[in-house]
């Protein structure tokens, strides 16, 4: 699969997903996202994902889990571009997200997320 | 020959020979019903040709044969119309119902020769308009639904809007009873405005909806958690003291979202989110005054 970027940003990685993820590449992102983290060692991570028009129950388990993980590695995930007929479609599913917090902007993202990092340490 | 065959059609031969005598017979009985009012002799008169054209190039007694297609549409139509003139359903089936009274004389004259295929002629006839009589109390019953059903999706659509009260501030009044369909309708808004407006924060005022049942509990979390999905906080405000009881009561817990008593104090805690204040500039005109 295509490598998909991971932008690293002072204390946040920035993931911007592709306009397509299939099972596999959401596996791979997993490893490769947990790897990024053990690597740079980043406080926050933001997931951007306005590019999908589709996310299916195992996409958001995926997401779900991801965050699950960022946050035994101490970092603190936010979910950024649901779209509205995605958001729909995960409620429908019932899949809330709770685990993870959410920004419509990697703007808003980068500022709740600076937040809780600063209240943390 | 069984029993419930149907004998061959003398329709035809009938109609084609009296047609003159029978649309005027037609016309004179509706003289003494409401048509009289509500439509003109001549509408009636090509109403009442239009039938009985289509009646005899069908010449069958059977109601569902192929024949009849262009008279089952001739129906449907006259239903129509009439519905717009103001008759009731029932007054256009009886006119329907009212050709067997003008036709079988003509057929009675046609087949006295022989009694035994004029009754079973005549049942058949019967039998054939009841059934196109009902044909237009079904169109007029469609033409019902159809428009409570544009209306209800009409309505839907004016029942919720989203406004903005202040920047990255939405409110969304809802009024009225909340149902999946409706709840769709709201999220669908209410997301896209959200994208829209940048917005961060969502005041949800429940004042106007009557009841507040698991339902209705169920519908507006649902629309919080879709919401937040997006980034953005909802604040459900106008939680009277017995929509309180009620939800406590019900076992519901909505402690997954901020809830307010008022649509003021749900913009103060949305001020209060988004880092702002509303401060007063001045001393109010009554205090000014009484300082002099």
């Amino acid at each position: 699969m295509a490598q998909i970027p991971i932008i690293h940003l002072s204390d946040v990685l920035i993931v911007t997903t592709q306009d397509a993820i299939s099972d596999t590449d959401a596996l791979d992102l997993q490893d490769q996202i947990t790897t990024a983290i053990e690597r740079t060692g980043a406080k926050g991570l933001i997931i951007d994902i306005s590019a999908l028009d589709i996310v299916d129950s195992f996409l958001g388990r995926m997401l779900n889990d991801i965050a699950a993980m960022a946050r035994l590695m101490g970092t603190k995930t936010a979910l950024v571009g649901i779209q509205p007929a995605v958001a729909i479609t995960l409620i429908e599913l019932g899949l809330e997200l709770r685990g993870i917090s959410t920004a419509l902007n990697v703007e808003q993202a980068l500022r709740t997320l600076g937040a809780r990092i600063a209240r943390q340490t | 020959m069984p029993v419930n065959s149907l004998p061959d059609s003398s329709l035809s031969d009938v109609i084609a020979q009296h047609q003159q005598a029978i649309v005027d017979a037609n016309v004179t009985a509706q003289q003494t019903t409401r048509a009289a009012q509500l439509m003109t002799a001549d509408d009636l008169r090509q109403q009442s040709k239009t039938l009985l054209d289509q009646l005899q190039r069908g010449n069958s007694y059977d109601p569902d044969a192929p024949e009849f297609a262009p008279l089952r549409q001739a129906l449907a139509k006259l239903s129509r119309t009439r519905a717009l003139q103001g008759f009731t359903p029932s007054e256009t089936a009886r006119f329907i119902f009212s050709l067997k009274d003008t036709i079988v004389p003509f057929m009675e004259q046609q087949l006295a020769a022989n009694p035994l295929d004029l009754a079973r002629q005549i049942q058949a006839f019967n039998r054939l308009l009841d059934a196109f009589g009902l044909t237009t109390f079904e169109t007029y019953v469609e033409e019902r639904e159809s428009l409570i059903r544009e209306q209800s999706s009409a309505l839907l659509e004016l029942s919720t809007p989203v406004v903005q009260v202040w920047d990255g501030i939405l409110a969304l009044p809802i009024v009225g009873s909340i149902d999946t369909a409706r709840t769709q309708q709201i999220m669908e808004s209410l997301l896209t405005r959200i994208i829209e407006t940048g917005s961060s924060i969502v005041i949800m005022d429940i004042t106007g909806v009557p009841v507040v049942d698991t339902a209705v509990a169920k519908h507006l979390l649902q629309t919080g958690a879709a919401a937040r999905l997006l980034g953005a906080e909802v604040v459900i405000v106008g939680i009277s003291a017995r929509i309180a009881q009620t939800i406590i009561h019900l076992g519901v817990d909505l402690s997954a979202v901020v809830t307010r008593t008022t649509l003021a104090k749900g913009l103060e805690y949305a001020f209060a989110r988004t880092g702002q204040r509303v401060v007063r500039v001045a001393a109010s005109l009554n205090e000014s005054a009484q300082g002099e």
